[in-house]
């Protein structure tokens, strides 16, 4: 069995405002282990990005509290303290941000950058020997001309590269987990394949467990061996790539689903959404956070449903819906807005 | 930066040719204003003063006096009505009085604004930077004429610890020359300290929450490189150019106050003088020398401007 890098459970993460205690992460618990690919899923503001920040300390804040626990590699992070993170950040957990454009220094040249990462954690690397080491990882991410584009500064690049800079960066130190928090959403169609296409590389030819975070489940089906779908700061599902995307089990999942692209038909003229708005992680409402956007809303979703595993053939499928699961899978039918059902795919 | 260079030599002359016209036309319109008189004296007759009007061409049309006036300031021969000093000369040999007290005091409060603002912002909300909100308010609103001699009287009358003013050059006796200047610099450091840290503290605010920040702190860095290196790195843009303008003008005479309270025989302490006697060479020529050093300033900072941000480029 490979090694396990993280083990998350039941992870809380609020902020004190002047609004009120914004409970951006409530309950978010999962496994990544080595080799792995864990896709992250939900819509703007649900919590991912604090979540997979969280596991790098870089949350904190005089505001910020935090309950539950995650661990890497059986050691906790959410009381580590801050020398140990710095350890952490960059050598054990990297990550690649959403947009390339503000992620870099625009006062530095690129390859001093990665220098800067390779050098704040083996000081006894010369300047020279991170220099070469970088020029190596902006080739093996695909940057042209390496060499001469190590000197330049990130403006002189376009957002493309930069991403790929970024990736060269964030594996610069080999990091048993590395978080790509939406790396693609910031670039345009063409390029986004291009990155994708190099994580998958990556996932390939390295041993790191990934986090991918995306509100695409369109780009999950490409890479993720996992998934987990998070609605206002819940994870509503987790499980396998084929359990999410053939038997899913929450409205909500269906709803993303349902406005999956698919490769194989022509695209709908208008992508359908899931009406409605996410509710204020301030005054969430009672019992299931869905419940004002779902359609199958009930007595009993005033109550939180826990997450557990619901479909007694896959342990490890686990959901936050009171539904029964044939009257979910009838319902979902009905609905008829999957994107991928098993004899059509 | 050929072309950089031309287009802000061509905009100083224009500055400098504008200011000119300016302060020369507003002593053409204050309706008491009558040279001949004042170089004559007051018990002079009306000959006397008919005789010196001829003598220094008051009589002739503003063009005409404009540029005869220009044509002796660029020729180096004018002089001030009040003493007949030649005041291209009065300049030069003061301005090293003005460079003494100007440049120690830019130099105090940038470094403590940095210092001060760098704590201020890392301590943000807590005690340390309350009190130096505190000071900066006060700092403010304290005109520097009363700030100096709050320091006279405490200092150098009541304690006897630094000299009653007065001025020594650096080159007669360095350790005299910072003696007699630490409160002249102080006076004018204190009152930019506050102003400064407080606009470099809410720049560093702003830029703590910069993408490419927490960047830095997810590659591991400590929060010293990070600070150092990533957000100060980025904030001092802002307030370098404050200071671009507030050193130039300092330059040009306007630690007026200072130099006259302190007695300190720079460029300044002869503008005031000029003021008081609206001797026109003298203001004529301070706000030429403003304008000068205002323009270079600006262009020197727009060159710190491209070295410390590669995004930026010299233009005119
Ligand atoms: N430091 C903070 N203080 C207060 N609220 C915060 C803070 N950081 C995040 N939040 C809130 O937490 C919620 C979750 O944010 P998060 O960035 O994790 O969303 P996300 O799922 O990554 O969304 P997106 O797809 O837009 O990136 C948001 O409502 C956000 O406003
Ligand atoms: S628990 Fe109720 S409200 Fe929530 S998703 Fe299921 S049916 Fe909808
Ligand atoms: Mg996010």
């Amino acid at each position: 069995m490979a090694e396990r890098l993280l083990e998350v459970e039941d992870l809380q993460v609020s902020f004190a405002t002047e609004d009120g205690v914004v409970r951006a992460v409530d309950g978010v618990t999962f496994t990544l282990d080595r080799g792995e690919v864990l896709a992250i899923v939900g819509e703007s503001g649900s919590g991912k990005s604090v979540t997979s920040m969280t596991l790098m300390g870089l949350t904190r804040g005089p505001n910020a509290r935090f309950a539950g626990s995650a661990k890497l590699k059986g050691k906790e992070l959410l009381t580590a303290s801050e020398e140990d993170l710095q350890h952490i950040r960059g050598a054990e957990i990297a990550m690649i941000f959403q947009d390339p454009i503000s992620s870099l220094s625009p006062v530095h040249r690129i390859g001093d950058q990665i220098v800067e990462q390779i050098r704040a954690h083996d000081k006894k690397v010369s300047k020279g020997e991170a220099f070469d080491h970088a020029v190596e990882l902006m080739e093996r991410v695909g940057i042209p001309h390496a060499r001469a584009r190590a000197r330049a500064f990130p403006h002189e690049f376009s957002g493309g590269m930069r991403q790929r800079a970024m990736i060269a960066m964030a594996l610069s130190l080999s990091p048993s987990v590395l978080i790509a928090d939406e790396p693609t959403t910031a670039l345009d169609v063409t390029i986004q394949a291009q990155i994708l296409a190099e994580v998958k590389t990556l996932k390939e030819h390295s041993d790191s467990g990934i986090i991918f975070v995306t509100h695409d489940l369109g780009v999950v089906a490409d890479i993720a061996d996992r998934v987990i779908v998070m609605y206002a700061g819940r994870v509503v599902e987790q499980g396998t790539l084929d359990e999410i995307f053939y038997d899913p089990q929450h409205p909500y999942t269906w709803g993303l689903l349902g406005s999956v692209t698919r490769m194989d038909r022509d695209p709908p003229k208008r992508l359908p959404s899931i009406p409605g708005l996410p509710p204020s992680l301030i005054r969430a409402p009672r019992g299931c956070h869905f419940r004002p956007r779902c359609p199958h809303e009930f007595e009993r979703c005033a109550e939180v449903p826990p997450l557990e595993a619901r479909v007694a053939e896959a342990p490890d499928h686990l959901d936050r819906c009171w539904l029964e699961v044939e009257d979910k899978r009838t319902r979902r039918e009905i609905e008829g807005r999957i994107g991928l059902v098993r004899d059509a795919a | 930066m050929g072309r950089f260079i031309v287009r802000r030599t061509l905009s100083a002359a224009a500055l400098l040719f504008a200011t000119s016209v300016v302060v020369f036309g507003i002593f053409e319109v204050i309706p008491s204003y009558n040279p001949g008189r004042a170089i004559a004296g007051r018990n002079a007759t009306p000959q006397t003063v008919a005789i010196v009007n001829k003598k220094f061409g008051f009589n002739q049309p503003f063009y005409r006096q404009y540029l005869n006036t220009m044509k002796l300031i660029f020729t180096g021969q004018i002089v001030d009505y009040q003493d007949q000093l030649n005041v291209v000369s009065e300049f030069k040999s003061r301005f090293p009085a003005t460079l003494s007290l100007v440049i120690p005091a830019a130099l105090i409060w940038l470094i403590a604004a940095i210092i001060l603002g760098s704590v201020s912002a890392l301590r943000a909300g807590r005690f340390a930077d309350k009190a130096l909100m505190v000071m900066a308010i006060v700092g403010v609103s304290i005109p520097v004429f009363l700030l100096g001699a709050v320091l006279l009287y405490l200092l150098a009358y009541k304690l006897t610890i630094f000299p009653n003013t007065g001025y020594v050059s650096l080159t007669s006796n360095p350790a005299q020359w910072a003696y007699y200047l630490i409160l002249p610099w102080f006076s004018i450091a204190l009152l930019s300290i506050g102003f400064y840290s407080r606009v470099l503290r809410s720049n560093l605010l702003d830029m703590v929450n910069e993408d490419f920040v927490r960047t830095a702190k997810a590659k591991g860095l400590s929060q010293q490189r990070v600070f150092r290196r990533h957000v100060l790195r980025n904030s001092l843009m802002p307030i370098l150019t404050m200071f671009g303008l507030d050193f130039a003008t300092l330059l040009g005479g306007a630690a007026l106050v200072t130099e006259t309270l302190f007695n300190i025989p720079g460029v300044g302490q002869y503008e005031a003088t000029a003021i008081g006697n609206l001797d026109v060479p003298p203001i004529l020529v301070g706000a030429m020398f403003t304008a000068f050093f205002v323009v270079l300033f600006g262009a020197l900072i727009d060159v710190v401007y491209a070295l410390l941000d590669p995004r930026v480029r010299l233009t005119g």
